[in-house]
């Protein structure tokens, strides 16, 4: 793989708690934009940016539309939006129909970091009880980038991490600690894979 | 397939769309584009993009089909009910100072937002005095839209929606229902104009004192964004009021010295 450009995570059941274990490892100044999407129910605020943010040293947004995605901050899809990365590297919304019955879904963000940072991309695929996000990380794996799943055995929801174990056959699966050590090294020179 | 030659050929089946049936997709963001586009070659069994531009081009029934794909958009009736509080609470005080009140709502697709706003501005005594232009690219839907028709098992998640708006009754006040609908009242729309007009090709029609466009500009390129906000300027009396989606903004926009913030969490601007 290429320098890593991006860091595109996607959970679901069971997420929030390995987020809570990634993010605070994130040193201030990381260089690259961390985009998430981790469904979340539609017709309420969320209150995860907050959530994340208190126990994260980076800045935890959520996304606005035409945004650039900038180093160093964590931004999270808004409930009731698909999130998206377009070429020139800014975040794109829609309201395009729920994929997998979800709204934000991470097929969406997955597939368009694809297009848009193609070998540039760091994609990671958490707990969840759906198989969003195993097309996304496939097409992540077929544009050259590095695809990470979180191993199922540590998932409180495994069915997800499977469908895109199956699906993608991803370099790496881990654990929330090692997964933690993986992300945190990808901001330091010369440590990739 | 390499990206690249999606990317052309996205290219130019937008640009024989537009050549051919003038509508001007090309400055849409490409994201979302590309998903809608895959999403519908796939639906009408064509392989690749490029085999969807020859029936584009050659079978009368396939371009009114992608159009459909194109622009399907679901919204809910008083989506996000806060905007639609801080619209009653705060904007129509000041747009019943006016003798008479013209609001463009662009992008209406099937007409969720217009029987919102119809139904707010009734409840507030302003709906007699006020036109609604109520304009999108795609008739079939601006016809849904005339009809008023939504389907019965989404009128509770609506309910729900315009009390935490603010409704001062109950919205089955303004809806009877049968063989499986709630058709809203016709007197409803005896003030709405709905009109076929496209935010990328045509220009502004009236001078309006309020354009409310949500979740429409997130699906535009920056180019396309700024074009339809100078509509909305130039479409707009001083101090007319803009609403947007709940995560959109003219922060980003070249048009964004033209506006103020007036409720900056609901998105609501004022023509500077």
């Amino acid at each position: 793989m290429a320098e890593p450009r991006i860091v595109v995570i996607g959970g679901s059941a069971g997420a929030i708690e390995t987020l809570l274990e990634i993010l605070p490892a994130l040193p201030p100044g990381y260089p690259l934009p961390v985009v998430v999407v981790v469904h979340l129910p539609a017709g309420q605020p969320s209150l995860l940016a907050e959530v994340l943010g208190t126990r994260s040293a980076l800045p935890v947004v959520e996304a606005e539309d035409k945004a650039r995605a900038c180093p160093g901050t964590v931004y999270l899809a808004p409930p009731d939006y698909h999130l998206l990365l377009e070429g020139d590297g800014t975040l794109a919304l829609s309201v395009d129909a729920p994929v997998h019955h979800s709204r934000p879904a991470i097929d969406p963000l997955l597939e368009s970091a694809a297009d848009a940072f193609a070998d540039g991309v760091v994609a990671v695929v958490l707990s969840g009880a759906s198989s969003d996000g195993a097309a996304g990380l496939a097409a992540v794996r077929r544009a050259g980038g590095l695809a990470i799943v979180q191993d199922p055995a540590t998932a409180s929801s495994p069915l997800m991490p499977e469908a895109a174990l199956r699906a993608a056959d991803p370099e790496l699966v881990l654990s929330p600690a090692e997964l933690r050590v993986h992300l945190a090294a990808l901001g330091r020179t010369g440590v990739r894979r | 397939m390499a990206s690249q030659d999606v990317d052309l050929e996205i290219q130019l089946l937008l640009e024989a769309i537009f050549e051919k049936y003038q509508y001007d997709f090309r400055r849409y963001g490409r994201a979302s584009m590309k998903r809608r586009l895959v999403r519908a070659a796939h639906r009408l069994g064509c392989r690749t993009l490029s085999a969807l531009q020859e029936r584009v081009l050659h079978e009368p029934t396939v371009f009114p089909q992608l159009l459909e794909d194109l622009t399907i958009q679901v919204s809910d009736l008083f989506r996000d009910p806060s905007y639609f509080r801080a619209v009653r609470e705060r904007v129509v005080p000041v747009l019943a100072t006016y003798p008479s009140v013209k609001l463009w709502i662009a992008g209406c697709a099937t007409g969720e937002e217009v029987y919102s706003y119809a139904i707010l501005l009734r409840e507030e005594g302003l709906l007699e005095r006020t036109i609604i232009y109520a304009t999108d690219i795609h008739p079939p839907a601006l016809a849904q839209a005339e009809a008023g028709v939504f389907a019965l098992e989404r009128m509770p998640a609506f309910s729900e929606n315009y009390q935490r708006a603010g409704g001062k009754g109950s919205l089955s006040d303004h809806y009877v229902t049968g063989y499986g609908g709630a058709a809203f009242d016709r007197s409803l729309r005896a003030r709405v104009v709905f009109a076929d007009h496209s935010l990328a090709t045509d220009e502004v029609f009236a001078e309006v004192q309020m354009v409310s466009c949500r979740n429409v500009l997130i699906y535009f390129d920056r180019g396309l964004q700024d074009r339809a906000l100078r509509l909305f300027a130039d479409a707009l009396c001083p101090m007319g009021f803009l609403g947007l989606g709940a995560r959109e903004t003219v922060r980003f926009s070249a048009q964004a010295g033209r506006f103020t913030d007036f409720d900056r969490g609901e998105r609501i601007y004022r023509r500077a």
